[in-house]
């Protein structure tokens, strides 16, 4: 069902348009070169504002990114593309069509992993994926053989007949992104794909992800793992209360809102030393361009972090230990997103 | 092949068979446990007019019996055919619904699919449907085995017990979609279901009941599933009175897939 080369979901997305064309009278709105677009994109729950005007585009073919801490409005933003949530204001459009008057024509084109995994505990894996398949309006047969494929894809074939309860979470994480190419979408849409899952199982999702964008399906997901959105995404957009704060590559992100190196530097300090400041006595003035202060220890946003920690022990700091990495994504979310905790 | 559903998005058109999707995948959860169905869709029935019709029977046909001089098993049984179709029809549409909203969220994975809100709610109700058709089938053949049936007419008591459920299980689903806790369905099966199962003509005639209860009576949807039953197993059809209760379980059922399409909505679109 997956093809083996790009080309063919390439095709499909193609032939989707074409055929779109044919059928559809001249009131709909033109096709982009876009999969997504939006603009001023609005969602309000009542007088909260959980998605304030937000500009994107993903294009065919793309990995693309929504990163930001709990509650930033990635997960209401997913719920509108996937034209389960209404736009409260501004413009959207999915494959070219408006979500409010072709909801089930785009979502016949669409691949959802939820958040939840919203499983059948009543049905075995086969028959979640069956029933799913169903929903497309495709035959049994046809939905028999590609959740057959299916299973394989996400290595589930052996428990193909179980009743879905007793699987892992990462299994049942599988079989939901099974579930979710049944239909053998061209747009794949995951909130928080790997979400609460371990190490091992989080990198079998991304391997199965990577070879789907490989194949030319195109991926929009949210995450706040920056590990993830570093393996899987060509392009993001960082989300801070409502908005976006940034956008690009996990490179330029990088290369734009922080240094090349980190110089962490962790001081042993009395239990009872509540003044965060008093221990380095500033004597790391004027050594990087940004210094942040945690209450146990220091990040220093250098160029050179080799050269810095000399400094700071020329200039008499004993730290307790000193660590130099290349800066990540993640200093780039904490730099922008800040410190405070949102539950 | 991407685009399988595209060709067919024509709204009105495709309803129906989204609906029965839905349908569909109701029917494979019942393929797992339809023997315990059957079983207790027949040990039911025969426990009810055995012990009722039969045994209870035997003191009220002694004691001047009911109105019209009818067996008191021929009297109850058609009663019992439809109460235990509304109880199946209010059960199925109280917990398992707010349960694929609520609890196992099940409704938002199809809702990602071409299924829309209308199409769940059409498609479980018909599958309340089938069940009350299955379980009244079910019944018929134990009234039949038990010699209760007086009128061959009494076969259609059947769809009118469907029909019964379905008065019962619309309204119900609506409600069940504004629910995130069963405590609504515990008052409404203490105060609703169980008083009406008791009090809507199924064990005594509702002249029986007080005189200012006896409206009451007539505006339960239970009511009119009993008496129209009830007519066509005796035998006994006033073509008029059949229409009007016919008529008011219809209305019901109808008002009650009008308010499940509003409180479907509101609940699963947001």
């Amino acid at each position: 069902m997956i093809p083996a080369d790009g080309s063919t979901v390439a095709a499909d997305i193609t032939t989707g348009r074409r055929r779109y064309h044919r059928g559809v009278p001249e009131t709909t709105p033109p096709v982009t070169e876009q999969l997504i677009h939006a603009r001023g994109l609005t969602k309000c729950f009542g007088s909260f504002t959980a998605v304030n005007g937000i500009d994107f585009d993903v294009a065919p073919g793309e990995a693309f990114g929504f990163l930001g801490p709990n509650g930033a409005g990635k997960t209401s933003t997913m719920r509108m593309i996937g034209t389960v949530s209404p736009v409260t204001s501004g413009e959207l459009t999915v494959f070219g069509l408006d979500p409010a008057q072709h909801g089930a024509r785009i979502r016949a084109r669409l691949g959802v992993v939820p958040q939840a995994d919203t499983l059948d505990s009543e049905l075995s894996v086969l028959e979640n994926l069956l029933t799913y398949g169903r929903y497309f309006d495709l035959s049994w047969a046809e939905s028999r053989r590609r959740a057959k494929e299916l299973l394989e894809f996400v290595q589930l074939s052996e428990r193909s007949d179980d009743r879905v309860e007793p699987l892992s979470g990462g299994m049942k994480r599988r079989l939901v992104i099974a579930r979710s190419l049944i239909n053998e979408p061209s747009l794949l849409l995951l909130d928080e794909p790997t979400t609460g899952l371990d190490p091992q199982a989080r990198h079998l999702v991304w391997d199965r992800l990577y070879r789907l964008k490989q194949r030319g399906v195109t991926l929009c997901l949210t995450t706040h793992y920056m590990d993830e959105a570093e393996q899987l995404c060509d392009r993001l957009v960082v989300m801070d209360q409502a908005r976006i704060v940034a956008e690009g590559s996990p490179r330029q992100l990088i290369d734009r809102y922080v240094t090349r190196e980190v110089l962490e530097l962790r001081f042993r300090r009395a239990d009872d030393e509540t003044d965060d400041s008093s221990y380095l006595d500033g004597r790391l003035e004027g050594l990087a361009e940004r210094i942040e202060q945690l209450p146990d220890r220091v990040l220093v946003y250098t160029e050179d972090g080799e050269a810095a920690a000399a400094t700071a022990y020329e200039r008499g700091l004993r730290p307790a230990s000193v660590l130099v990495r290349r800066s990540s994504l993640e200093d780039v979310f904490l730099r922008l997103t800040g410190r405070s905790l949102v539950d | 092949m991407t685009i399988t559903g595209l060709r067919r998005a024509r709204p009105g058109a495709i309803a129906s068979r989204r609906s029965l999707h839905v349908l569909e995948h109701d029917l494979l959860v019942f393929r797992r446990g339809w023997y315990s169905y059957l079983l207790s869709g027949l040990s039911q029935p025969f426990l009810y007019l055995v012990s009722m019709g039969i045994g209870l029977g035997l003191y009220v046909n002694r004691n001047g019996g009911v109105p019209g001089g009818v067996p008191y098993l021929d009297y109850i049984a058609p009663a019992l055919l439809v109460t235990q179709a509304m109880m199946a029809g209010a059960f199925e549409a109280a917990w398992p619904i707010m349960g694929k909203i609520h609890w196992d969220k099940t409704y938002f994975a199809a809702l990602n699919t071409p299924i829309g809100a209308l199409d769940l709610l059409v498609g479980d109700l018909m599958w309340i449907g089938f069940r009350a058709t299955l379980l009244s089938v079910l019944f018929l053949v134990v009234i039949v085995l038990l010699g209760a049936a007086a009128s061959p007419l009494v076969v259609l008591a059947v769809p009118v017990a469907v029909l019964t459920a379905l008065a019962f299980a619309a309204p119900i689903m609506a409600f069940a979609a504004t629910q995130t806790g069963d405590g609504g369905f515990t008052a409404l099966f203490r105060f609703g279901i169980t008083p009406m199962f008791l009090f809507s003509g199924t064990f005594f005639p509702i002249e029986r009941l007080p005189l200012f209860l006896q409206p009451l009576a007539w505006i339960t949807p239970l009511y009119h599933g009993v008496a129209a039953a009830r007519s066509l197993a005796l035998g006994q059809v006033d073509p008029v009175g059949l229409t009007v209760h016919v008529a008011a379980l219809v209305a019901v059922a109808l008002a009650g897939l009008w308010a499940g399409r509003i409180t479907f909505r509101r609940r699963l679109v947001v």
